[in-house]
């Protein structure tokens, strides 16, 4: 096999300074896995190995294959052909029960907890003790409890309380101790700080050099950059889901890994010229906004946007910034307090009369949801609010000959990636599909943009692309509100900073007022 | 969840100890000379809503095994029909046998017709990803022309469970005959409400099916394998379902009809949403959908004239449309309910 090469030249001259000092295998390796699924190749040769008590960072962009190859070595997807060994052993692994037999456990992005049962409960499920037949939840709570006491507090949770009662980071903890509880000598982790503060990932980085230090190997998937050179041992990039390169973290730089994961070199920062605020566009005054089960959501929040500049609304998810961007954009009624656009009140406007009249462009948090119809073509989706009015229509009839050209320039300007026009939408990777929702929102005659994620889940070069529109809108005039769960897309894009916590606007200031850690203190709901 | 749970077991245990309360009342003077309290709290009422109870308890109980998997089961009119059936044709061709094996003949038979259903709805769902409301709808249809097309007329089936008095217990007053001097299957349906509640509760059978019925990923990547607990509690569930069909033949009535289950399957299913899925708030509704039908039935008897006969026969339904419709928002179903799990799709 011509991977036994490449293996050696890994496996041997990169393995990290505590796995040469004990163990000189490899508690896990990856041989030649390669995954099709219809129409796309998500893996391609891939070689990889992992020693006991080192922590593997597997950087790569969105697409690139990381996740397909963690649910192929968890048993989740049968590769199409290649082998994943554990302790030199071949693993037959045909479901995750087997991946969990042989010592790997998973904590998925999307955390895999049943939401109406306690802690204890998930953490003892498919590894249940029992006495004569019945669940034995008093060893199994002891067993537990012994296990988070090695962390020292770091790993203490309720083990009484109901998921879904527990913030993000909690559940993130269970899962850890979900992995523990199953003795797991592997642990992956699925982009694990996508959703946690930047505190919250702090302690998380803790629980990894723990675990580390214990002797487990821990396969860390992510594109934050600066993640990997804080916590890892080793880096392997992938690449359109091939294994691109690997480096250890003194000897590599952000900017070279960025340009290995893109196969080009990027731009890290965004050039912001000064631009002087123009007249008031949007504003908010003690606006109350309440969730489906009638809980208030976003709670008497005030704030102005002026023309010509970006307001940054930093928060954890599910602080109420869902829904204060749901009643701002007339997709959810507003409960109290008014919204001023351009001198109208349009407290209670649709969405239909927003973008007619008041010309507000919204990229919404989930395009799947709400910014897009993946079976539509690439053209029909350009124009899906704007084909009821000229130049897209006509006596009721709509004109392809025009929703063709629009869609041919959006295409060019935003170098949306596709075949052709005509394309459906759902068949573009997802970082070609945010670039066409923000293409269609920024549309000419726009007075705000409210982007609410915008850059979420794509990779580093669609980002750079689309923080790039996003400041020249700015620099147009524009007045632009942006919601972001990513304290480092706020500070590198924002003039003024608002943060969310709990439904309440705890903290409005200039950018240059606020560093990275305050803002992930104020994120977390500690007001300086 | 749990307070919700919490509820409907309190609404059973409340029903019951109301219905228990009544018949107290009745056996002693004065009350026992009111013929209005005879009507609603006499002896007779209360045995014809266990005996009404029963059927739906078990359907619901079936529907109960297969929904908490996470898979609909609107099918349970099918699997019940299917095992009155199987019950009436084994029982038929051994009626020359003693009484007693051929009544268990067939309970077996009922049983695993039943089963059969339910593994047959599995394989439809789970193999050949048919939708589940159609699959339900299909098992339906299925029994009906099965049980129409191959019913003899002319067979008649001889004898039905008699009561087995619980030693003791059977002695008490009011209670003894109530509760402790039923045929067997009723014995049956009332400790399986037992069984399965606390086996959902502190087994690991229980919590692996709550898990798969929540949130099938999770329980899959925590090494449980969802499709074999799938078909297990489906099959099973077919089981108690048909069980319930049985009971009208061997138990209740000792005869079969075609239709025969008339919509007790609905009215089970009715019960399964009303008791938010748990066997104990199963029980409690079964017994007031039971209870209305036993009050209606009473009061037709009894040619009460103060209300029109038509609208005397509305109550059961009444009953039925009232309690469900009161319970927006109170009950929840299991997180997956009706959504396939395919394992190799992007999450």
């Amino acid at each position: 096999m011509n991977a036994a090469p490449v293996a050696k030249r890994i496996g041997l001259r990169h393995q990290s300074a505590g796995s040469r000092r004990n163990m000189p295998h490899p508690v896990l390796e990856v041989r030649g896995i390669t995954k099709h699924f219809p129409g796309v190749v998500a893996n391609r040769n891939i070689d990889l190995d992992l020693f006991p008590g080192e922590i593997l960072a597997v950087l790569g962009e969105n697409g690139a294959g990381k996740s397909t190859l963690m649910n192929i070595i968890y048993g989740l997807h049968p590769p199409t052909s290649g082998s994943v060994r554990v302790g030199g052993r071949q693993l037959e692994c045909r479901s995750p029960r087997d991946a969990i037999a042989a010592g790997i456990a998973m904590v998925h992005q999307h955390f895999h907890l049943v939401p109406t049962m306690t802690v204890l409960e998930n953490i003892v499920l498919g590894a249940e003790t029992t006495r004569r037949g019945v669940l034995d939840p008093a060893t199994a709570e002891r067993d537990v409890a012994e296990l988070c006491q090695r962390f020292g507090g770091q790993l203490d949770i309720n083990l009484q309380a109901m998921i879904d009662d527990l913030p993000v980071g909690m559940r993130q903890r269970v899962e850890i101790v979900k992995a523990l509880y199953r003795r797991a000598r592997i642990l992956v982790l699925d982009e694990p700080t996508a959703v946690l503060t930047p505190q919250e990932t702090g302690s998380l980085f803790q629980i990894m050099r723990g675990l580390r230090h214990q002797g487990t190997g821990i396969i860390f998937i992510t594109h934050k950059l600066k993640e990997v050179l804080d916590v890892a041992d080793r880096i392997a990039v992938l690449r359109r889901g091939a294994v691109v390169g690997h480096a250890r973290p003194g000897a590599t730089t952000e900017q070279a890994m960025a340009t290995m994961m893109v196969g080009r070199v990027p731009s890290l920062t965004i050039p912001k010229t000064t631009v002087v605020p123009g007249p008031l566009m949007l504003e908010v005054d003690t606006l109350t906004v309440h969730r489906d089960d009638g809980t208030t959501a976003v709670d008497r929040i005030s704030f102005k946007v002026h023309q010509g500049e970006i307001l940054g609304l930093a928060g954890v998810q599910g602080n109420g910034q869902t829904e204060l961007i749901g009643a701002l954009t007339g997709l959810r009624p507003v409960s109290s307090g008014t919204v001023r656009l351009n001198g109208r009140d349009t407290t209670h406007a649709s969405a239909r009369r927003l973008g007619r009249e008041g010309d507000t462009g919204h990229i919404p948090e989930d395009r799947h949801t709400h910014g897009m119809v993946e079976s539509f073509s690439v053209a029909q989706n350009l124009v899906l609010n704007l084909c009821n009015r000229p130049p897209f229509t006509r006596w009721g009839l709509l004109r392809l000959e025009a929703i063709r050209a629009h869609a041919g320039r959006k295409v060019a300007d935003f170098d949306i990636r596709t075949t052709s026009l005509k394309q459906p939408l759902g068949s573009l990777s997802g970082g070609n599909q945010q670039k066409l929702v923000v293409a269609r929102e920024m549309r000419d005659g726009l007075q705000l943009l409210i982007a609410n994620q915008p850059t979420r889940g794509v990779d580093v070069g669609s980002v750079e692309s689309i923080h790039h529109h996003i400041v020249q809108q700015r620099n147009a005039g524009r007045a632009v509100l942006l919601a972001s769960y990513d304290p480092d897309e706020i500070l590198a894009l924002a003039d003024r900073i608002a943060v969310m916590f709990e439904g309440r606007l705890i903290s409005l200031s200039p950018a240059a007022q606020v560093d990275r850690n305050r803002l992930g203190l104020l994120m977390a709901g500690i007001p300086a | 969840m749990a307070a919700i749970t919490q509820a409907t077991a309190r609404f059973a245990a409340g029903l019951s100890l109301l219905l228990l309360a009544g018949a107290f009342l009745v056996e002693y003077a004065p009350f026992a000379d009111i013929q209005a309290l005879r009507m609603l709290f006499g002896t007779n009422v209360l045995n014809f809503a266990l005996r009404a109870a029963v059927p739906l308890l078990l359907g619901a109980l079936g529907g109960i095994l297969c929904e908490r998997s996470g898979i609909v089961n609107i099918g349970i009119e099918g699997m019940m029909l299917a095992g009155a059936f199987a019950a009436f044709v084994a029982k038929t061709a051994t009626n020359h046998w003693a009484l007693g094996p051929s009544l268990l003949l067939g309970t077996c038979a009922t049983l695993l017709t039943g089963a059969a259903m339910g593994l047959l709805h599995a394989l439809f769902c789970l193999r050949f990803g048919m939708n589940q409301i159609i699959s339900g709808t299909s098992l339906i249809l299925l029994s009906m022309g099965i049980s129409a097309t191959f019913f003899d007329r002319d067979a008649v089936a001889v004898g039905t469970f008699a009561p087995w008095p619980v030693p003791l217990l059977s002695e008490w007053p009011v209670i003894g005959p109530l509760l402790f001097n039923k045929p067997p299957i009723t014995y049956v349906a009332l400790l399986t409400v037992a069984v399965v509640g606390f086996a959902l509760a502190h087994t690991r059978w229980g919590l692996r099916t709550r898990a798969i019925g929540e949130h099938p990923r999770a329980a899959d990547t925590a090494g449980v394998g969802v499709a074999h607990l799938q078909y297990l509690n489906t099959t099973l569930g077919g089981a108690l379902a048909g069980l319930g069909g049985g009971y009208l033949v061997l138990e209740a009535v000792g005869q079969f009809q075609e239709g025969m289950t008339a919509g007790r399957g609905f009215i089970a299913l009715a019960a399964v949403i009303f008791g938010n899925w748990h066997p104990v708030g199963a029980l409690g509704a079964s017994l007031l959908f039971g209870y209305a039908q036993a009050v209606q039935n009473e009061l037709l008897l009894a040619q009460v004239t103060v209300l029109p006969r038509h609208f005397v026969s509305m109550i059961p339904y009444l009953v039925t449309v009232i309690a469900v419709s009161g319970l927006a928002g109170r009950v929840r179903a299991p997180g997956s309910l009706g959504q396939p799990y395919l394992r190799e799709t992007k999450a």
